[in-house]
């Protein structure tokens, strides 16, 4: 519709501003929301459309260009602060754009403003945020997931068409299942992290929230590719991931595996029914479907969290007060290092810097850290093992629907928990994809996970968009204003 | 020191690597010592969040042939670690340098002493970043004293050099960091430029009874600038250990400072107080893996190190002394060489001998007392053979040949325009000397009867005469044998009557 000119930009990104502005109260999706400079880059981007109706243009611009998107606000986008939801960089402002925004940038993008996380994306459910927590569209009295849970509501509520996540255990695709959207974590190294606020360095990667694998595939397709910028980034250029999209073909040959120890105890039973139902119906387009181990899951968990906590407790160590962010002096240099860092993170933050300093500390390091990295190694080894046999790994991305706000931040462990089936594909780099696929009995989403080998998103994405041609779950909407 | 105690050191050098750009991003790296503070900066250098390092090739390269260069095994695949530690001069928090898996291990070089030559073998070499700068004030405008950060040198190429306990005394100390410097200035590496601070040292000072083979607690002096502070930093905490040994105490491991000003060594941290680093393998960056080809092309492109000069200058015919004061310093040594490929061409030939004898006795001390650097200095190889193809010529006197290579010094004449506008040029002419020789005789009977008498000592004086009859221009030698074969006429003429 752009394209042909009926509706512009402007329209769009007004209609998402003021859908905003009417959900805001109830969600808390936002940490800042950015209206002047996204309705330049909206009249820009008609602009832009209008030259090429009139052949003035060579090339067509990118189908995002004039598309309103939000961004978590542990990615940068220049002159536009960036918080990561921390209380330490309340007013810091970055000068410069990270990849992928830069990315979504020179697409034509128009940026609404910046999603709410937990501090630093530590967390799993937006309450670790010290801008208060986001609110589950589907149920204000639940959490929408985290830590990506301010880009999961505000699909979910239709105040974007899309929003920019980052996934270091789950980060994209819980709170997608949370919130019934689709969210597309890709293999580490197929986005840049340049720009990422850093959690967990070995995890984290920019993933997608969007209502549909089509639109994630859109996204993914503007954001991936190598960088410079990123040594980590891999160096191979990306596959077409939209021409698989249109091809008429179902899901024959496809051999789908399901982890036995994705179903066990503590799942919910309604969860595993909806997902088992997802299942067959993947059955029914044509996949091959047959049970698989993956033996270390239950030692992904300790795992995951003594390596991203060692590093996290490395990658804050930079918020010191001395170059930017907010600084409480002291009485010399050691006490306004302390008097900074007290002040300028949340609990949760200062547990996990506490347990990663620990398990780097001498004496502690082979049995911890060391260990975790072994343990890495054999999750990986699982994988590659699983992936010998199936093309794709299915089950549910969480073991229970949204939870009530406050349920489990009292109990970290519990709260960790609910990211145990999507922690793994960080350990060993997959791309996995979480897409809606069914309601419990209080109308609270229900996700189903697919998992691929290593730089498979194309066949990922082929799976979900044929699951979803079959399916209306991804049309269901909350009903907010309530 | 006592007789019955012997030093143990290890010297740890970190030297700043020549490239354009910094070890993990794009800043130019600069003279840190002069430029604006802060300015040449960027995201990723000043750690703001969300930046990445990328590693730089060049530093890779430089760092791997210094490698070779010491002998050491380069490591087809090695790591980057992050250090952590927090200070207003670090601004990650965290240093990347290299921990477990250096770029290099095991290596060797050998150092001239007074005992003759030794081997200091060399435990590791890695890659790592440099730190910013603290620069403190004491009062600003009220506000109290302060403390400003510069970043300019954050994030610069540094390669860690680090020694076995190999070294036996402060002397040594030095003659090994010496060493280093003179290696890392031929592969220019490094520009060995001590007062900018492109090489520090750190040393670990242990003291032991001789014969004793059991490393007693060592000690590590921090931030030392100079060769200077490196021989008196060490040659003092050698000198204290012995005594606390001496009186039966124990050394207490700590880290020292070395206060300048004072001359003495400082505790600074003790072991207790002493840093976890807490090192693990740097998640942004992956391993630096290096080709057996590409490293098979840095060492076959290695130039001549000092050592093998020093061995090739001694065969030229030099003293062992003057082959190592042309050896130091590479622009010195490429000088030299430059001058003895011209000497070999002209005829008759100039020997390397001479050359190196004009080097090291005249042209030296003239630019130390100019205080030029050679680098700087107007005279050319070519133009240094000139002169001393004229000298060898008798076209001018050796006194003369000084005055002309001063005047090279300050002008950028050739030594020909020099010795024409100061009619220098020497007087070889017999005839001419002959008439002057004789002028002076005849002009001073009274000396030359003395002398005939038997005081021999007047013909230098004579000599004087007849030099300044002819402007100094005469040729010393030509005046000599005609005084004395005229001499010996009149002596004969005598005796005869």
């Amino acid at each position: 519709m752009l394209i042909a000119g009926d509706i512009s930009s402007v329209e769009l990104t007004e209609a998402c501003l003021r859908r905003i502005e009417a959900t805001e109260p109830y969600l808390n999706a936002f940490i800042s929301v950015s209206a002047e400079r996204a309705m330049q880059q909206a009249r820009s981007a008609d602009h832009a459309w209008v030259e090429w109706r009139r052949g003035k243009l060579t090339q067509q611009p990118s189908r995002l260009n004039g598309i309103p998107l939000a961004i978590k606000d542990v990615l940068c986008v220049a002159d536009i602060t960036a918080t990561a939801g921390s209380r330490m960089l309340e007013a810091f402002m970055p000068a410069y754009d990270a990849t992928a925004s830069a990315r979504l940038r020179a697409a034509g993008a128009v940026f609404l403003g910046k999603t709410n996380t937990d501090e630093f994306a530590m967390g799993s459910s937006t309450e670790n945020s010290c801008y208060g927590p986001t609110h589950n569209p589907w149920d204000q009295q639940r959490v929408p997931g985290g830590s990506s849970g301010g880009s999961a509501a505000s699909v979910a509520a239709k105040s974007t068409f899309g929003a920019l996540g980052t996934d270091t255990g789950g980060s994209v695709r819980q709170p997608a299942s949370l919130c019934g959207v689709v969210g597309l974590k890709p293999s580490y190294g197929r986005i840049s992290r340049f720009g990422l606020i850093a959690f967990g360095s070995s995890f984290d990667q920019v993933g997608t929230l969007t209502r549909t694998a089509e639109d994630a595939a859109i996204l993914l397709q503007t954001l991936a590719g190598p960088d410079t910028f990123d040594a980590t980034c891999v160096p191979t250029q990306p596959p077409n991931y939209l021409d698989s999209l249109s091809e008429p073909s179902d899901l024959s040959g496809l051999r789908i595996g399901i982890p036995n120890e994705h179903f066990v105890g503590g799942v919910d039973a309604e969860v595993e029914k909806q997902v088992r139902a997802a299942i067959k119906l993947l059955a029914k387009l044509g996949a091959e479907i047959m049970p698989i181990r993956l033996p270390r899951t239950e030692h992904a968990l300790p795992a995951y969290y003594l390596i991203a906590n060692a590093e996290a407790s490395a990658n804050l160590a930079r918020y010191d007060g001395i170059r930017y962010g907010q600084r409480q002096h002291g009485k010399d240099l050691w006490e306004t290092y302390v008097n900074t860092r007290k002040t300028g993170f949340g609990p949760e933050v200062k547990r996990r810097i506490m347990l990663g300093t620990y398990a780097l500390t001498t004496g502690y390091y082979d049995d911890y850290y060391l260990r975790a990295q072994k343990v890495r190694t054999l999750v990986k080894q699982d994988f590659d093992t699983a992936f010998d046999q199936v093309d794709v790994i299915a089950g549910p991305t969480t073991p229970t629907t949204a939870f009530k706000l406050g349920a489990k931040t009292e109990d970290p462990l519990q709260m960790y928990l609910s990211d145990i089936f999507t922690l793994s594909a960080n350990l060993a780099g997959i791309p996995g994809v979480s897409l809606p696929c069914g309601m419990d009995e209080n109308r609270l989403p229900i996700g189903l996970q697919l998992l691929g080998p290593a730089f498979k998103e194309k066949r990922l994405l082929k799976v979900a968009h044929k699951f979803q041609l079959a399916t209306d779950w991804h049309q269901q909407d909350p009903l907010v204003e309530n | 020191m006592t007789m019955n105690h012997q030093a143990v050191i290890g010297l740890e050098v970190h030297a700043e690597l020549l490239t354009q750009s910094k070890m993990f991003c794009s800043c130019r790296v600069v003279d840190s010592t002069t430029a604006n503070p802060n300015l040449y900066t960027c995201p990723v250098c000043s750690g703001m969040p969300g930046t990445l390092p990328v590693t730089n090739q060049r530093a890779v390269y430089l760092g791997a042939m210094v490698a070779l260069a010491l002998h050491c095994e380069v490591a087809a695949e090695s790591i980057f670690a992050r250090k952590n530690y927090f200070y207003p001069d670090l601004p990650k928090g965290y240093q990347i340098s290299q921990y477990e898996r250096p770029l290099a291990t095991n290596g060797h070089i050998t150092i001239s002493t007074s005992a003759g030559k030794r081997k200091i073998r060399i435990r590791r070499v890695h890659l790592e970043e440099d730190t910013g700068k603290l620069i403190h004030r004491d009062k600003v405008s009220g506000a109290g004293s302060m403390s400003l950060v510069d970043l300019n040198r954050a994030g610069v190429p540094l390669l860690e050099i680090v020694s076995e306990p190999d070294i036996r005394s402060a002397s040594e100390a030095v003659a090994y960091a010496k060493e280093l410097q003179s290696i890392l200035t031929y592969l220019k590496v490094n520009s060995g430029n001590m007062e900018k601070g492109v090489i520090r040292f750190e040393a670990n000072v242990s003291v032991r009874k001789t014969r004793s083979e059991k490393l007693n607690t060592r000690t590590e002096i921090k931030n030392l600038n100079s060769f200077r502070s490196l021989r008196h930093s060490t040659q003092y905490e050698i000198d204290r250990q012995i005594s606390i040994l001496t009186a039966g105490k124990t050394v207490e491991q700590q880290t020292l400072g070395w206060d300048e000003a004072r001359e003495v060594t400082v505790a600074q941290r003790s072991k207790e107080q002493a840093h976890d680093y807490r090192y693990f393998p740097e998640p942004d960056l992956p391993p630096v893996q290096i080709d057996p080809v590409w490293l098979q092309k840095i060492g076959d492109e290695l130039p001549e190190l000092p050592t093998e000069k020093l061995e090739r200058f001694r065969s030229m015919g030099l003293n062992e002394y003057d082959a190592q004061v042309l050896v130091r310093q590479r622009s010195v040594a490429e000088f030299f060489e430059g001058a003895v490929d011209r000497g070999s061409k002209t005829d008759p030939p100039i020997q390397a001998k001479t050359i190196s004898n004009w080097l090291t006795s005249q042209l030296f001390g003239m630019l130390h007392n100019a205080r030029i650097e050679i680098e700087d200095m107007h005279i050319t190889p070519a133009h240094l053979v000139d002169l001393l193809a004229l000298l060898q010529s008798n076209s001018i006197s050796a006194n003369s040949a000084k005055q002309v290579m001063r005047e090279m010094l300050e002008t950028r004449a050739t030594p020909q325009e020099i010795i024409s506008e100061h009619e220098l040029e020497q007087v070889n002419d017999v005839a001419s000397i002959t008439k002057a020789v004789e002028d002076v005789l005849r002009d001073h009977p009274e000396e030359v009867k003395s002398l005939l008498s038997g005081k021999d000592s007047l013909t230098n004086w004579l000599l004087g005469q007849v030099m300044r009859t002819l402007n100094g221009k005469a040729n010393p030698q030509i005046v000599r044998s005609l005084l004395k074969k005229t001499l010996k006429r009149e002596a004969d003429t005598n005796n005869t009557r």
